[in-house]
């Protein structure tokens, strides 16, 4: 058993990496923020050739030809970047709607009832199992609200009647898309940890760094603690597809965005509620995130419905022994 | 990044659960409780079947007279006894887990032979004897005293907790041996005999009504020189290298238990009722959640101490913070499966919820292993 990174997932992952430092550094961050996180065409383009939308799609259809594991990485390191932008719908719309694997369409998706992300920008819009474009999407834009939409790099638009209610992707794709919203909240979880410690270390009161204090490294422990359980859940799930352990990696991942992303507010203090720190963002889109594919309900539902003695463990027989277990000794 | 077990792997899973499901049948009753003298007879039987079909000390290197198997087969051991429902490691934890690896690392050639041996055919059990009444979480400020005299060490004070006190042969000891030293640079490590004049053990009854550890007090207790593992003075350094043989493993089984736990709880709330409850249900989900991805972290840890050939090292801080509070939360969900019963030390599942009380403090107390992680992993400023 071989569960941890190959060579080339690494180099896969740090060369995302780097990409992001490149072409989306915190001035083309705040850029994005201040046109309201509509999606820069240029820079899809260049996600488009590094092959972030084709990464699955099969090379004899010009894809790259790499699984789930692999756009994990790379949904990761989106999601710690904070890259605005309809990423998993236009990455699962790659050989369904034309453009989408080039990155020459931004493609975005209804997700039962949520308000729809980025509809303005769009080339195409997912409807159930179908791609709404040209007129069909004018008219579908046209019926469709403006709302002031809470995350700033996130524009939304409220849509009504039937196909507002209509299921984000039909069968598997529901499950890989929420499996890539859980890489991206992954990626935003450790992002803010990192962002915290900085912080902690750096900031004095009381003539100490503040992360010299108990209270808050251990909301920065807690924060590592939530993060690498997600990331564990979220790497098995790319392995296996199986929907309920993608259930199990979208609640850790939402968990730990969330949640860290509220603790480093915290431990920035009063600059952690500027709109000019970064830790907003990164909670709004956690909460964005956490409401879309999967929401909590229905992923604890999934995973309940997964449970009970006729259900092996993976990998072995489910066995029933003995219950009570004596305390283990040992300091 | 994968889960496949390869080949070699399958063949000892497969090969290890004809055996256990050859043996287990076997097996006599499980011992009550607070009969100690049962307990061990039950925990080193099993011990010696384990010797004699090859599985004992499966994770040691050969030298110490180990198996020398991978991480991952290891990972397989726990797993499958476990999920078979093998008895636990009981008795034999602290002479298979803490002192024998230690011996194993740091004694001499004479040390290993005279003390790994019966540890591995559980004809001897180990205690530890590190607490004590004013030293818990701050260990190092432990102030039990051994003065040398002639080839012997006379050792006083007194020792708190120790686990499997009443029935052990053998106790691995933290002792000061320099008073004037820095509080870590004056420990030594000594073995000794349970049956040495001078040692008082008191048992000490638990919140779940057994003696699971004891009063230790030591009252010029003689131990030979020859019994100190590693240099005089150099025992905290010699304790942490403990660590280096779990690789990973450490809570293997445990996960696997509360896995196999969840599933019966599922079952027993669609038989009496309580899965109507969506609020239970979706919280035994969420708890399914937590399980499935510490089961997926163990299989990170082994699968990176495998190909590091080192020691996940402080990494068993996040997996022990996390996994001892989801165990409490376990049996907090299983108290409200069991609603009216939840009263009854009879039923599944009441003592497993007072015993787990202590999964946050044994072993280093939740708010020490998020010191740990701060300070070490995430390299924050140490303070008060
Ligand atoms: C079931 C069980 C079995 C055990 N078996 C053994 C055994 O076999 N051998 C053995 O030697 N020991 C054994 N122990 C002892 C165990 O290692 C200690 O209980 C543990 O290390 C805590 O020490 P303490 O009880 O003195 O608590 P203290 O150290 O007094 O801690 C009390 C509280 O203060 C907190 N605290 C202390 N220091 C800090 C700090 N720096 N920062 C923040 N919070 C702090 C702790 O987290 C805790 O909440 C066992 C304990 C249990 C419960």
């Amino acid at each position: 058993m071989d569960f941890q990174l190959s060579d080339d997932q690494r180099a896969l992952r740090s060369g995302m990496r780097d990409l992001l430092d490149a072409v989306f550094d915190r001035d083309r961050l705040r850029a994005a923020v201040d046109r309201g996180g509509a999606p820069d065409r240029a820079l899809w383009r260049e996600l488009g050739a590094a092959g972030f939308f084709a990464l699955r799609l099969p090379e004899e259809a010009g894809g790259v030809g790499l699984g789930l594991p692999e756009a994990v990485l790379l949904f990761e390191e989106a999601g710690r970047a904070l890259l605005p932008g309809p990423l998993v719908a236009t990455h699962l719309a790659a050989g369904l709607v034309r453009g989408a694997a080039e990155g020459e369409a931004v493609v975005t998706a209804v997700d039962g009832g949520l308000p729809v992300a980025h509809l303005a920008a769009a080339d195409a819009v997912l409807v159930g199992a179908d791609a709404l474009t040209g007129e069909e999407l004018r008219a579908f834009v046209a019926a469709a609200r403006p709302v002031r939409s809470m995350d700033p790099l996130t524009p939304l638009h409220q849509v009504e009647g039937r196909a507002a209610a209509a299921e984000a992707y039909p069968g598997a794709l529901r499950y890989e898309g929420a499996l890539l919203t859980a890489a991206e909240q992954l990626g935003s979880a450790a992002r803010t940890t990192e962002t915290a410690v900085q912080h902690a270390g750096e900031r004095e009161q009381f003539g100490s760094p503040i992360g010299s204090f108990q209270a808050v490294k251990h909301l920065c422990a807690d924060m590592l603690a939530r993060t690498e359980p997600a990331r564990a859940a979220v790497y098995a799930a790319a392995v296996t597809g199986d929907p309920v352990e993608i259930a199990a990696a979208k609640l850790l991942a939402d968990d730990a965005a969330v949640r860290n992303a509220r603790d480093c507010l915290q431990i920035h203090g009063g600059m952690g509620f500027t709109w000019e720190a970064d830790v907003h963002l990164h909670l709004k889109r956690a909460w964005l995130r956490s409401a879309s594919l999967l929401g909590r309900a229905a992923a604890e539902e999934l995973l309940a419905a997964g449970l009970g003695a006729a259900r092996p463990l993976p990998g072995g027989s489910a066995a029933p022994g003995p219950g009570a277990r004596e305390a283990g000794g040992g300091g | 990044m994968d889960l496949a077990y390869t080949d070699a792997e399958e063949e000892f899973r497969r090969r290890l659960r004809e055996w256990l499901a050859a043996v287990l049948p076997g097996l006599p009753p499980k011992p009550p409780p607070d009969d100690w003298p049962a307990r061990r007879e039950y925990d080193t039987t099993w011990q010696r079947m384990l010797y004699d079909a090859g599985y004992a000390g499966l994770h040691w290197p050969a030298d110490a007279g180990g198996q020398g198997a991978t991480p991952t087969q290891h990972l397989i051991y726990l797993e499958e006894t476990e999920k078979a429902g093998a008895p636990y490691v009981g008795a034999n934890f602290v002479g298979l887990l803490h002192a024998g690896p230690t011996i194993a690392a740091e004694g001499t050639a004479g040390q290993r032979a005279r003390w790994l041996p019966p540890v591995l055919r559980g004809d001897e059990i180990w205690c530890q004897g590190f607490s004590e009444p004013d030293a818990g979480s701050d260990l190092a400020g432990l102030r039990t005293r051994a003065v040398r005299d002639g080839d012997g060490y006379v050792v006083s004070g007194s020792k708190i907790w120790t686990s499997h006190a009443e029935v052990a042969d053998w106790c691995e000891l933290l002792v000061r041996t320099d008073p004037e030293a820095p509080k870590h640079r004056g420990i030594s490590w000594l073995a000794m005999p349970m049956d040495a004049p001078g040692i008082t053990v008191r048992p000490l009854r638990t919140l779940a009504g057994s003696t699971e550890f004891a009063e230790m007090f030591l009252d010029e207790v003689r131990v030979p020189v020859s019994h100190r593992v590693g240099a005089e003075n150099d025992g905290w350094r010699v304790t942490m290298v403990t660590l280096s043989f779990e690789r990973g493993t450490a809570f293997v089984g445990e996960v696997v238990a509360c896995r196999r736990t969840l599933d019966a709880l599922a079952d027993e709330a669609r038989r009496n009722g309580k899965w109507d409850d969506a609020v239970l249900r979706r919280r035994l989900g969420g708890l399914n959640a937590e399980f499935r991805a510490l089961w997926r972290l163990t299989q990170w840890n082994v699968a990176e101490s495998e190909r590091t050939g080192g020691v996940p090292g402080t990494g068993g801080s996040v997996f022990k913070l996390r996994y001892s509070g989801a165990r409490q939360e376990l049996y907090e969900a299983a108290a409200e499966v069991l609603g009216a019963d939840a009263f009854d030390v009879d039923r599944e599942w009441v003592l497993d919820r007072l015993s787990s009380l202590s999964y946050t403090i044994a072993a280093g107390t939740s708010q020490i292993q998020r010191n740990i992680v701060a300070e070490r992993i995430l390299g924050l400023p140490k303070g008060r």
